[in-house]
């Protein structure tokens, strides 16, 4: 029974007194079994990882009306494991010129700065890696190493594409940080906490979504920028920069960029319905059994994937001046009249009733949306009328 | 116990588990490096010039601008966790906070900086 | 020696060991990379002083935004990475005794200061440090006014920065 309701720490129990039965000083027999711990998440994550690639493969192949892998195995479903063998077996080139160390530094980084996000990621309300209570914001640190390890591939790899890629999308990164950063503010002013389970909990009641669904499309605007994923896919853009930063990459140097990828988007996704959806709660289901909130977290984490693949397939690329442009004069200024707006709010509405909360939270993130869609609607009628001229518009609108 | 150790151990797992993947492809896979192969990829010609061609200076004053912002969020951190306890005074201060960096954005903008030239 | 010390240690050498590696290397590029290094050195000495948030907002900001800067810089501004001029000018052996001097002022200091040999209060648990800086950030007895005018000074080195850049078009 004990072992349903907290795996984790009647295993840690069990193991620590094993090493210190061999002799081990108790301080150093617990940092072991933390590690132990660690490096069982990181498998697990590791292997998820592998059938994630199947998963994206046969989901793309559904929105372009294919099949997908369906030749190895059942369902396609030993496809990947193929692929891993490849990669492996594949020669691992360096370009001529190459800044050998950095070069191979890069995909090391890129694949830490996702692996580390899960030190903060409450899976369940038992297992979590650390309670830092700076959460949020350790967040922000991590994308700093995968911006880091972007430009470094890009420069090392002594090739124009790559540098082009680099220089675009760490670009891209920095910007899409300013409303990622803002968007992070709202969930910590209605937690009053940075700590990534004091947010979980603080949505007992309402999901912070209800209370700010303009904020959750936002950061969702930013992490699919953040990840470099269509529309947001300039850096990589196939037909112009052949592969961006990793063009020269072969062989698992490539694969842990592409993997690093993947687990990144699934743990964007794990992360927003953290922050706007309650992470593992479900109507209290989550008390019931860790593996329960387990499931309730990999379900979401996977819609908040299904989410950004759906807009990644059905979107086209933007440009480089159009993504700053929207970026910059639009997400930007917005996303900071809404953590202004929210503040004033929440202050206002501070002691009333959770569905007067709830509703005036509601309809205030609305009314600054439908502003917005209003400024951008207008802006786009007097650049319309630039270029075709007053008449047409007019025409047009009988 | 500082919490800070684990997050190290994450980092040094996280570190391990590409290397060692790395690693298996450097054993596994096959060494026979020509001067074609190495050369670095052009879409199939010969490469033309120099790499280091001279870049667009505009994407440093993106990142000045970034940078600004985010000594702002920094900032607003703390303020953000203290919100619910403080009232509307503190509401008030971040909203002039905020503002005054809005004009700072309003300013790039008119001044065109923030277009892609 | 603690567990604790020999961390410090490991940490301390290798921040030296990069900050050194700055200034001595002749790639313009490694030399910013190796900052970084230093700066995450810096960091992690904030996290084993349980200043987690300070630790936390020097990986965003030196490592996340003045280290890219620094890079956007060096890869906009030269054509050659490499530096193919001499490593030292005639007056380093200047720098090196005002450095030496500097180190041993500073220890000579600290060794009549009591405050030095002090081992540190135990931090209570429960202690929101973060919360704390943030009802001093805001409270109109404490630093309230230079939470504003960091704003300003915010604004200025942004204003600034774009007037540099728009005049020289």
């Amino acid at each position: 029974m004990n072992f349903w309701n907290d795996p984790l720490k009647v295993a840690a129990e069990w193991l620590e007194g094993i090493f210190t039965g061999w002799g081990l000083d108790a301080v150093f027999a617990h940092v072991l079994v933390v590690f132990l711990g660690v490096l069982l998440l990181i498998t697990v994550l590791m292997v998820l990882d592998i059938f994630l690639v199947w998963i994206e493969r046969k989901i793309v192949a559904r929105f372009q009306d294919r099949i997908g892998p369906n030749r190895v195995g059942p369902y396609g479903l030993i496809q990947p494991f193929a692929d891993i063998i490849k990669l492996i077996i594949k020669e691992d080139t360096t370009p001529d010129g190459a800044d050998k160390v950095v070069y191979n530094l890069a995909p090391i980084l890129s694949m830490m700065s996702v692996l580390i996000l899960w030190a903060i990621v409450p899976i369940a309300p038992v297992m979590l890696g650390v309670d830092l209570n700076v959460g949020v914001l350790f967040m922000i640190a991590a994308g700093a190493i995968g911006t880091l390890s972007i430009i470094m591939a890009g420069w090392s790899s002594n090739n124009k594409f790559a540098l082009i890629g680099g220089f675009r999308q760490v670009a891209m990164m920095v910007a899409f940080e300013i409303p990622m950063l803002t968007m992070l503010l709202i969930p910590t002013i209605f937690a009053g906490s940075m700590n990534m389970n004091a947010i979980i909990q603080g949505q007992g009641s309402l999901w912070y979504f209800v209370l700010s669904p303009l904020g959750a499309l936002i950061f969702l605007i930013a992490i699919i920028a953040e990840l470099g994923r269509a529309p947001f896919d300039l850096a990589e853009g196939e037909s112009e920069l052949v592969a961006g930063f990793n063009t020269e990459y072969s062989g698992m140097k490539f694969g842990m960029f592409y993997a690093g990828e993947l687990l990144h988007a699934m743990t964007f996704g794990g992360i927003w319905g953290i922050l706007f959806f309650g992470g593992y709660r479900f109507f209290g289901l989550e008390q019931v059994s860790p593996f329960l909130a387990i499931a309730i977290f990999l379900f979401k984490a996977l819609v908040g994937y299904w989410v950004i693949m759906w807009v990644k397939y059905t979107m086209m690329r933007i440009r480089i001046d159009q993504m700053l442009t929207f970026n910059w004069m639009f997400l930007t200024p917005l996303s900071f009249v809404l953590l202004m707006v929210t503040a004033f709010m929440n202050a206002l509405l501070a002691g009333t009733p959770t569905w007067v909360y709830g509703i005036g939270m509601f309809l205030s993130n609305v009314v600054v949306g439908w502003i917005a869609m209003e400024l951008v609607r207008s802006y786009s009628r007097r650049e319309r009328e630039k270029i075709e001229g007053p008449k047409k518009v007019a025409e047009a609108h009988h | 116990m500082n919490e800070w150790i684990y997050v190290a151990l994450f980092m040094i797992v996280g570190a391990i588990i590409p290397i060692g993947a790395i690693a298996a492809g450097f054993i596994f896979g096959p060494k026979k490096p020509n001067p074609i192969k190495q050369s670095t990829y052009e879409c199939g010609i010969e490469p033309v010039g120099d790499v280091w061609v001279q870049f667009k200076a505009q994407y440093y004053i993106f990142a000045l601008v970034f940078l600004v912002f985010d000594v702002e969020a920094v900032f607003l951190f703390p303020w953000a966790v203290k919100l619910g306890q403080l009232g509307m005074y503190a509401v008030v201060e971040g909203i002039i906070f905020i503002s005054i960096l809005i004009v700072g954005l309003v300013y790039t903008w008119r001044k065109g900086m923030l277009e892609w030239s | 020696m603690t567990p604790e010390q020999i961390i410090f240690l490991i940490v301390a050498g290798a921040t030296l060991v990069s900050g050194l590696m700055v200034v001595s290397t002749r790639n313009l590029v490694h030399a910013a990379l190796w900052l970084v290094a230093t700066l995450f050195g810096v960091a992690a000495m904030y996290a084993i002083l349980n200043a987690g948030f300070i630790a936390v907002v020097q990986v965003v900001v030196y490592v996340g935004a003045i280290a890219i800067l620094f890079i956007f810089a060096v890869m906009l501004t030269r054509r050659d990475m490499r530096d193919s001029g001499p490593q030292h000018n005639k007056n380093w052996w200047a720098g090196a005794f005002v450095s030496v001097l500097t180190f041993g002022g500073l220890v000579a200091l600290f060794q009549s200061w009591a405050g030095f040999s002090k081992t540190a209060a135990v931090i209570p648990s429960g202690f929101d440090a973060v919360g704390l800086l943030g009802s001093q950030l805001t409270s109109p007895e404490a630093y309230v006014l230079p939470f504003e005018v960091a704003s300003v000074l915010l604004l200025a080195a942004m204003v600034g920065a774009v007037y540099v850049a728009f005049t020289r078009k």
